[in-house]
């Protein structure tokens, strides 16, 4: 047998009829529920508001910088990343961002296993050049086992193999205005076909003796999910900073008018240049 | 009134000032950077939700010990699960797949109130966090510096030979809720000593330590440093464990701070002086 017609609510307002100190208590309870929950929901709002700030985020930066500054003082251009063994590679390494670049222009190159590339390097040189896969791997070369840290947080192992970014930049001669080495790719990261990816870094890293631009993998011909032909590898910085499938590369003194003028496709959307944390 | 004679005067309250300015303006400074790190921490881990233990990296064919994620299960439809060791909990709700700010069922680690910002958006969680990681170090180190300058440390945290001695009843007396009083009031007992001294000597550090073991630029400083701890998915894993670990902490310290007096408490901390309640000679 159910509860004579009592509507629900008056039923459930029924359980705080007791002794008048119980439900001082139960009302206290709730006030404080309530003004916890309340100040609790404020605060998230004020960070959310603090987030879509214009000037919130620059005073955030400072952490990048001081990051960085930091990072730059304790190492030096000779600072190894890790180096691993053969058994420590990961049976599959993950591709992330683009697998496949979605452009006529890769699909032609991939047609005929890259024989018609060239690596274009160009800006502010004093020999410009436009290198074939065969002379980019008659470069001096560096092998090396290294752990991939992508920014989302997971880590994979491989083997790669490419020429040294320091002899390419010693024969095209650095002007000495040059300060960063951007990176220009061929996957387009909208789906017009625009926005092609591309990334930058400092000589600091440019010169630095693990950054190879990559043609092997686990000493196979590097396969398109990974970059092919030529990916970058700059093993003391995360995984955006690695671009794939590398076309030109050019010499600046600056990148504020490249793209959105913060030096790299992720950057452009907000992730920090200096990506070594 | 027989046992007027034996009661002598009547016992008095008094303020005692017990929290130097320092020590307060860095405690509420750690309250605000621990809150915003904590939840841009989880923020970041929600980027990639699982946690390593074996190997040197994420995907050496051993499965995750921690794997938050969302499935769709044929009875119940979507699903959030938490998979901690191998074993698959519903966590429906909260871990996995939980309702964002604005309502909309989501696939996500944790839930858009533990998290900063609240929506799906790792460079920002990334700026927010390591802005008051700097915060917690730098506060930190003042806080040690001053502490052994001022003799805060070695002469309000270090536990000494009748602390020790007591730490049986201390343990006791935590069980029971009793709270010292009256003089006994102004020393810290020593279960909270040994409770601050884990945070400030073991846990913070250890925390800021697996936080640098993650950054890859940090790992060159010394080739293979970070192995020490198990390598970088360990140092996360460890990462995280600590950060709840200072949850728990938080946890415990607020409680004994409501059960012991919260406004006292509360208003030592803001003004530096605490209440004693007199006490009757026995």
């Amino acid at each position: 047998m159910s509860a004579p017609g009592r509507p629900k609510g008056e039923y459930r307002s029924a359980k705080h009829e007791g002794p008048p100190v119980l439900r001082a208590r139960d009302a206290r309870r709730r006030f404080l529920a309530g003004t916890l929950g309340a100040v609790a929901t404020s605060l998230l709002g004020g960070c959310q508001r603090l987030s879509q700030s214009e000037w919130f985020p620059k005073v955030l930066g400072a952490g990048e910088a001081a990051s960085s500054a930091v990072a730059h003082a304790v190492t030096s251009r000779r600072s190894m990343a890790q180096e691993f063994g053969d058994a420590d590679r990961s049976p599959t390494f993950r591709s992330n961002g683009t697998a496949e670049p979605d452009s006529d222009a890769y699909r032609m190159l991939m047609a005929n296993a890259f024989a018609d590339y060239r690596l274009v390097v160009d800006g502010l040189v004093e020999q410009p050049a436009s290198l074939t896969l065969a002379q980019l791997r008659a470069l001096p070369s560096r092998t090396q086992i290294t752990r991939h840290d992508c920014v989302e947080g997971w880590s994979a192992i491989a083997k790669w193999k490419g020429a040294r970014l320091a002899a390419l930049l010693e024969m095209v001669r650095p002007k000495p205005e040059a300060r960063f080495v951007v990176f220009h790719c061929a996957d387009p990261m909208a789906e017009d076909g625009t926005d092609l990816y591309y990334e930058s870094i400092d000589f600091e890293d440019a010169f630095h003796p693990q950054t190879i631009l990559a043609y092997e993998m686990n000493d196979a011909v590097l396969p398109v999910a990974n970059g092919a032909p030529i990916r970058l590898r700059v093993e003391r910085q995360l995984g955006y900073k690695h671009a794939k499938y590398v076309m030109r590369v050019e010499l600046v003194q600056s990148f504020e008018r490249i793209a959105g003028g913060k030096g790299g496709y992720w950057e452009d959307q907000g992730y920090q240049w200096f990506a070594g944390i | 009134m027989p046992h007027a004679s034996t009661e002598g005067s009547p016992p008095r309250d008094y303020l005692y000032y017990r929290h130097a300015l320092p020590v307060r303006l860095m405690h509420w400074t750690n309250v605000v950077a621990l809150t915003v790190l904590l939840m841009s921490g989880l923020q970041i881990f929600n980027a990639h939700p699982n946690l390593y233990w074996a190997g040197k990296s994420s995907y050496t064919g051993a499965e995750p010990v921690l794997a938050i994620g969302a499935r769709q299960s044929d009875e119940q439809g979507a699903i959030g699960t938490t998979r901690i060791l191998g074993h698959e909990f519903n966590t429906t709700g909260v871990l996995g797949l939980s309702r964002s700010a604005d309502g909309q069922l989501s696939a996500r680690g944790f839930p858009w109130w533990m998290t900063i910002p609240d929506n799906p958006w790792l460079s920002m969680a990334r700026a927010w966090h390591f802005f008051f990681a700097w915060v917690l170090l730098i506060n930190g180190m003042v806080y040690v510096a001053y502490g052994a300058a001022s003799r805060h440390l070695s002469r309000d945290l270090a536990p000494d030979r009748n602390d020790w001695r007591s730490i049986g009843r201390s343990i006791r007396d935590h069980l029971r809720f009793r709270h010292p009083t009256g003089e006994a009031a102004k020393r810290y007992n020593v279960l909270q000593k040994l409770a601050y001294l884990v945070v400030i000597f073991l846990l913070l550090p250890l925390i800021i330590l697996m936080g640098i073991a993650m950054s890859p630029w940090m790992n060159s400083v010394l080739p293979g440093w970070v192995d020490l701890f198990g390598g970088r998915q360990a140092a996360r894993t460890l990462h995280f464990v600590a950060a709840w670990l200072l949850v728990a902490f938080v946890a415990i310290h607020v409680f004994e701070v409501i059960v012991s007096g919260l406004w006292n408490h509360l208003r030592s901390m803001i003004t530096g002086r605490y209440r004693i309640h007199g006490e009757r000679a026995p």
